[in-house]
């Protein structure tokens, strides 16, 4: 992985900005930001993160690669869509987002331990399994991603919830043992085979 | 006109007989205002009110009409006689609407109206129907001043409309400005870069027009006359008559030597307009000042401009972030890198937003930042106001975006001012004034006025003409300043420019035909006259006159120039022995209204409080109170004038002489933002009354009887408020003891 970002680095030497038009889903509509704060002021999630749209687009142009890639920013989006609605200049924020944090995953420049990217990495893993999100086991996994003990305090302290959800037939317990998939998942998987042939066909062109 | 017959209509409709005596007005305008007829009606502004009227007027001999109703500005096409004088008194708008309708209020209500039946028909009596004074002949001819963009525009406008021109340009070549440039930025909206410039296309309209005549490396030697028969001078001898001028002289650029911070002695360190040459003369190439190929091209906005510093613009010149979004295209198109540092980028319009977006696709760089230097060597350091950080960017050009610095000719008060001094004694001010003149630029029209060679400034050496309300007029009436002498401006707005300014022009010389007023009294035939006799050569009248409307003759005394005046009176407001007057307006129609007002015995204790307010917006607020219901005290009495500025300070005195309480002086704001429709009448008016206190104290008067407002239209609210915050100062301090 670590060479597809040496290469990506040697391509585009002078200009951060059009590796991420290139690259970068919706990249080519950084350019078009005016940089006039309204995504940042609408977006929920504006403190708790380092840079919030508006700066990551004129960091991206200002060449700041690295700070960009290895940022948490992108992870924290929620996708509530309100940039996008409010962007006067019709920027598709959230989706440019998504697309960095996507060519931030494949360059293996994800911060250490960020959460969000692995609750991301748990969720898709429980989905290819059946084609379905089995809610329990995805739920249990993210209790105990930090570790058994805070698990089961975390397991401990929900529990009238999850109790109550079994009771309105919201969660079922007999999930846990396998649980319910969809008609075709040996074709579903075929596909996300394909895809990740392809997805890593691509990275492979850029190994050289 | 023949012997004098006033006619009273007392309009019953709106209300009015429900909430006022009006047999008793009927008898008030027959006992004191002498009115030979004096009738009611139910419904006076209809077919069948003003037929009586007419009938009257035509079988009658009635030549005075009083209308007593609704206020002056309204119904003003159902009263509209002809041959004969009009007053309005306003029950309407003016006291019914104002009073509270209950059986206290009821005594003060009908008072209210009868005085102001009273005032009409004073009014009447001492004015006259004013007629044309046929000065002036029509003449389809003006002057266009300056063959840039502007000019060329302004010129092309009238001669489209039949007129002829004659255009006075300063260089050999017609085009200005817009003629040096490679492309322009594009005059519509849609996503597209810069446009072809096509001035030479309107260049060889103006060249094969046969009603235009193009004087090039012309200036102008002496500019006399008044709208409809100025006669003009070349410096070459050619001499011509026009009806009208449009002064478009353009700009030039702000001096960048005095942006020492930003290396100006570099040659590749230039202003726009240098840039543009330098990417015209290759034909789009980018190129460095010793011919080489430049890559990265760095456009730093606000270059000296909307800065407070000593010697910098505080102004924004409105193209600039444009004119650099254009440039940085010509880069792009290039193969270079353009980057634009803008602390707020200013594309006004749906126009200037495509085109900063058509930059963007194209992949210009903008940085939201403050450039503090620029090296020789074109190193441009700046601080990214988003990122929060010093940063250094190097290029191979860097383009300062300068403002406009207007065109305009010398300010025409200093010589005036210089001379006053001078008699004064005041060789300090003498010496301020001087190094002021030393450093104005040569004169443009050379007008043989009193009041100096040229178009007054208001700031930073722009032309004085409204931006919003009353763009193009100057204060020279029948010369319009267009383009960026006025304010800084586009080509697009050079253009709009240019046609509303020739549109005014031609409208001032049709008007001066007709004798009429041109804006704001525009259509008005009265005029100012003076009586030679009683005149002490003062000169207040012709140093006040806002707009240069009156010369001197050889011996000091005043010579008018009806086609130049505007009709405001400020002239008749500073006459010390009174003895300007127009037809219909004069210091014996409003100081007989003034006498006409009943004043109760002190003992009373009903104050009157005279209100004088302006008939461009204090009196329009007031209908507007009216209209809304507001209350205000019933001691007022309001007088509509032409202009704060006509106010003879001789109202004043005999108002307070016969026993009114206090005053109030309603006029328009002053100063650099004002509203004044004359513009400095309301300003002349807060001067003298600032005189007032003597009066006041000689006559052993609170000085606080007396008021001088600056309002707006908008003070619908605040007038009622004002006259009763008078009412109640008047409770406080007393009566007047001048109550015969
Ligand atoms: S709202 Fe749109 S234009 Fe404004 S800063 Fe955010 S992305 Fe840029
Ligand atoms: S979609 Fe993402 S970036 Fe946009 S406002 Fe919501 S959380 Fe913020
Ligand atoms: S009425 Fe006004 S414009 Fe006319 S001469 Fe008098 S001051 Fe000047």
């Amino acid at each position: 992985m670590s060479d597809m970002n040496q290469n990506m680095l040697a391509k585009y030497r002078s200009s951060f900005l059009k590796e991420v038009e290139a690259n970068v889903e919706e990249g080519h509509m950084v350019k078009m930001c005016m940089q006039c704060g309204v995504c940042s002021g609408s977006c929920p999630m504006q403190n708790h993160w380092d840079h919030p749209p508006q700066e990551l687009f004129m960091m991206i142009r200002a060449n700041k690669r690295e700070e960009v890639l290895t940022s948490s920013s992108m992870w924290m989006c929620t996708s509530c869509y309100n940039c996008i609605a409010r962007c006067p200049r019709g920027l598709p924020i959230t989706h440019i987002m998504h697309g960095l944090a996507t060519y931030a995953k494949r360059l293996g420049k994800v911060p250490e331990g960020q959460p969000t990217a692995k609750f991301a990495q748990k969720m898709w893993d429980n989905l290819k399994q059946k084609g379905r999100t089995n809610e329990l086991k995805l739920g249990l996994a993210l209790y105990f991603m930090n570790g058994f003990g805070e698990g089961v305090k975390k397991a401990l302290s929900m529990q009238d919830v999850g109790l109550g959800m079994v009771k309105t037939g919201r969660l079922n317990p007999m999930e846990l043992l396998g649980g319910h998939g969809i008609k075709d998942v040996a074709g579903l998987q075929k596909m996300l085979a394909k895809a990740e042939a392809i997805e890593n066909q691509h990275i492979a062109e850029y190994k050289g | 006109m023949a012997d004098m017959k006033i006619g009273a209509y007392i309009c019953k409709g709106c209300g009015i007989e429900e909430r006022l005596d009006v047999k008793q007005l009927v008898t008030t305008a027959k006992r004191d205002g002498k009115a030979a007829v004096s009738k009611d009606h139910e419904f006076l502004c209809n077919a069948d009110g003003v037929k009586m009227i007419q009938n009257d007027i035509d079988n009658d001999g009635v030549n005075r009409v009083v209308i007593v109703g609704c206020s002056r500005r309204a119904k003003t096409e159902a009263f509209n006689f002809e041959g004969v004088t009009l007053s309005r008194a306003n029950i309407r708008e003016g006291v019914i609407w104002v009073r509270p309708d209950n059986e206290e209020s009821q005594e003060t209500t009908q008072e209210m109206a009868d005085d102001y039946v009273r005032m009409a028909c004073a009014e009447a009596k001492a004015m006259k129907l004013p007629e044309s004074s046929g000065e002036q002949p029509l003449t389809r001819r003006i002057m266009v001043v300056g063959g840039g963009i502007t000019g060329l525009t302004a010129a092309i406008e009238a001669a489209n409309t039949g007129y002829e021109v004659d255009l006075i340009e300063k260089s050999g070549a017609l085009g200005g400005a817009v003629a040096g440039f490679y492309k322009r930025v594009p005059g519509k909206n849609g996503l597209q870069g810069p446009v072809d410039n096509d001035i030479a296309k309107l260049i060889a309209a103006v060249e094969g027009s046969s009603q235009i005549k193009v004087h090039l490396n012309s200036s102008i030697a002496t500019t006399d006359g008044a709208p409809g028969r100025f006669s003009v001078t070349l410096e070459d001898g050619a001499a011509f008559t026009v009806g009208a001028i449009v002064q478009a002289t353009g700009f030039k650029s702000y001096d960048m030597s005095l942006l020492t911070e930003f290396s100006p002695e570099a040659p590749d360190v230039i202003d726009q307009l240098t840039f543009e040459q330098r990417v015209k003369a290759a034909n789009g190439a980018i190129k460095k000042a010793d011919g080489s190929d430049a890559q990265n091209v760095v456009f730093v906005q606000c270059a000296g401009q909307r800065s407070e510093k000593p010697g910098h613009l505080s102004y924004c010149s409105g193209h600039c972030c444009n004119t650099s979004v254009k440039q940085a295209h010509y880069v792009k198109a290039a193969g270079g890198d353009a980057t634009v540092i803008f602390t707020d980028l200013r594309t006004p319009g749906a126009t200037g937003e495509d085109f900063y977006r058509s930059g963007q696709e194209a992949g210009v760089t903008f940085s939201k930042g403050c450039v503090s230097s620029v090296s020789a060597k074109g190193e441009v350091n700046y601080k990214d106001l988003i990122l929060n950080e010093e940063i250094t960017v190097n290029a191979d050009i860097v383009v300062l975006a300068t403002g406009m610095v207007p065109n305009s000719g010398p300010n025409p008060y200093l010589v005036l001012d210089r001379a006053q001094a001078k008699e004064d004694g005041k060789t300090e001010l003498v010496a301020t004034l001087d190094a002021e003149i030393a450093i104005q630029p040569a004169s443009i029209l050379n007008l043989q006025y009193r009041q100096g060679s040229d178009l007054p400034i208001l700031r930073d050496g722009f032309n004085d003409s409204h931006f919003i309300c009353f763009p193009y007029e100057t204060r020279r009436t029948g010369i319009y300043a267009a383009g960026p002498i006025r304010r800084p401006m586009d080509i697009v707005q050079a253009v709009e420019d240019a046609t509303g300014a020739t549109l005014k022009a031609i409208q001032a010389c049709e008007n001066a035909a007709l004798g009429r007023a041109a804006h704001p009294r525009s259509g008005d035939l009265s005029f100012p006259t003076f009586r030679k006799e009683g005149c002490t050569q003062c000169k207040r009248c012709t140093v006040e006159c806002p707009f240069g409307a009156i010369n001197e003759d050889d011996k000091g005394y005043p010579q008018y120039n009806e086609a130049r005046c505007r009709r405001c009176g400020t002239c008749m407001g500073a006459c010390p022995v009174r003895v300007i007057s127009f037809e219909n307006y004069s210091v014996e129609t409003v100081g007989q209204q003034i006498k006409n007002v009943s004043i109760p015995e002190e003992f009373e204790e009903k104050p009157r409080i005279l209100m004088l307010a302006c008939e461009n917006d204090a009196y329009p607020a007031l209908d507007m109170a009216g209209m809304t219901h507001q209350e205000y005290s019933s001691f007022v009495r309001i007088i509509p004038v032409r202009c704060l500025g006509s106010v003879n300070t001789i109202w004043i005195t005999d108002a307070l002489n016969s026993g009114f309480d206090g005053i109030i002086l309603a006029g328009c704001q002053k100063g650099d933002n004002y509203q004044c429709h004359f513009v400095k009448g309301s300003e002349m008016a807060h001067y003298r009354m600032s005189k007032i206190d003597d009066t006041l104290k000689q006559l052993n008067l609170e000085k606080e009887r007396v008021a001088t407002l600056e309002v707006a239209i908008t003070d619908i609210q605040r007038l009622p408020a004002e006259i009763n915050k008078m009412a109640d100062t008047i409770k406080e301090i007393g009566m007047s003891p001048f109550k015969f």
